[in-house]
């Protein structure tokens, strides 16, 4: 059963990977590595069940947690286009579409 | 058995993504595929029983070094839209080519004389390994061999490496971090902008 569910796992992480190499938009991209995170953090807890080493499922959570501080810190940019305001007065910047 | 197929999978995708972060133009698309890259090939580090160096991964290669390259992808950006595309090639790539060729050839030479892995006769087996398996535990009470090694035998050095970090940390953080008074950093196309 954990074989079947590691399996599924991985073939959601293609589909994810093969949502951030086609894009098109960012909030696309950006999805995808957040889904891909989360696909990362549910193969290894199911392939610490099946190794038998629990311990693992540490990584796991530093995982999750590493993930949403990443998603986050690319959501600022796109919207605000800079780590260090808070306002808009970036107007310059784009928000959304590269292309 | 299972993790030869595991293994194979998840280093197809790390492949793939190489391929396409070496074939795109767009940085901040390259970016959430460095993302990507660093989760899967800790996610090979599991696999392969190593959790601490995926532990390391997952906080410097998905962690910080994605939220340091946004960051300065947002600092160097151009002024022309779309600001996160690459600036067009103005030279060809042969000498880094064959360089990183010659490179690769020299690293995968290196690895015949490599003893197989999980091999008993291999030199990190023979060495010391078997004194810090041996004596680490009443030594420092420590039960992971390798939180002993680090934390207490090599206790100093760690200290050192600290120290290190901590002064990357400072300087980065003065770097790209902090508050900026609004009028300094100007782009042209702000400063167009004011005129007008």
């Amino acid at each position: 059963m954990y074989i079947a569910a590691s399996l599924a796992i991985l073939v959601t992480m293609g589909l994810a990977l093969a949502r951030a190499l086609s894009g098109p938009t960012t909030y696309d991209r950006i999805a995808a590595v957040n889904m891909h995170g989360t696909k990362t953090v549910l193969l290894i807890a199911v392939f610490a069940f099946l190794s038998g080493r629990t311990d693992v499922l540490d990584i796991a959570l530093v995982y999750a947690l590493i993930n949403f501080i990443g998603v986050v810190a690319a959501l600022k940019l796109v919207e605000n286009g800079n780590f260090h305001t808070s306002d808009h007065y970036d107007d310059d910047v784009k928000e959304g579409e590269p292309k | 058995m299972f993790d030869v197929v595991v293994d194979i999978v998840l280093l197809t995708f790390l492949a793939t993504t190489s391929f396409a972060i070496m074939r795109m133009t767009n940085l901040f698309a390259i970016i959430m595929l460095f993302g990507i890259f660093s989760l899967l090939s800790a996610g090979l580090f599991v696999v392969m029983d190593a959790p601490d160096v995926a532990f390391t991964e997952a906080a410097v290669g998905a962690g910080i070094s994605t939220v340091l390259m946004l960051t300065t992808l947002a600092l160097v950006k151009r002024s022309k839209e779309p600001y996160y595309d690459e600036a067009p090639k103005t030279h060809t790539a042969w000498l880094p080519l064959i360089v990183v060729i010659v490179t690769g050839s020299a690293l995968i030479y290196g690895t015949w004389d490599i003893p197989n892995f999980g091999s008993a006769d291999a030199p990190s087996q023979t060495h010391v390994a078997r004194f810090y398996l041996e004596n680490s535990l009443p030594d420092t009470g420590v039960p992971n061999t390798v939180t002993a090694v680090l934390a207490s035998y090599r206790g100093f050095d760690t200290l050192g490496e600290v120290t290190v970090i901590f002064t990357a940390a400072v300087a980065v953080m003065l770097l790209i971090g902090g508050k900026r008074p609004k009028s300094v950093p100007k782009t042209e196309g702000e400063e167009a902008k004011d005129e007008a």
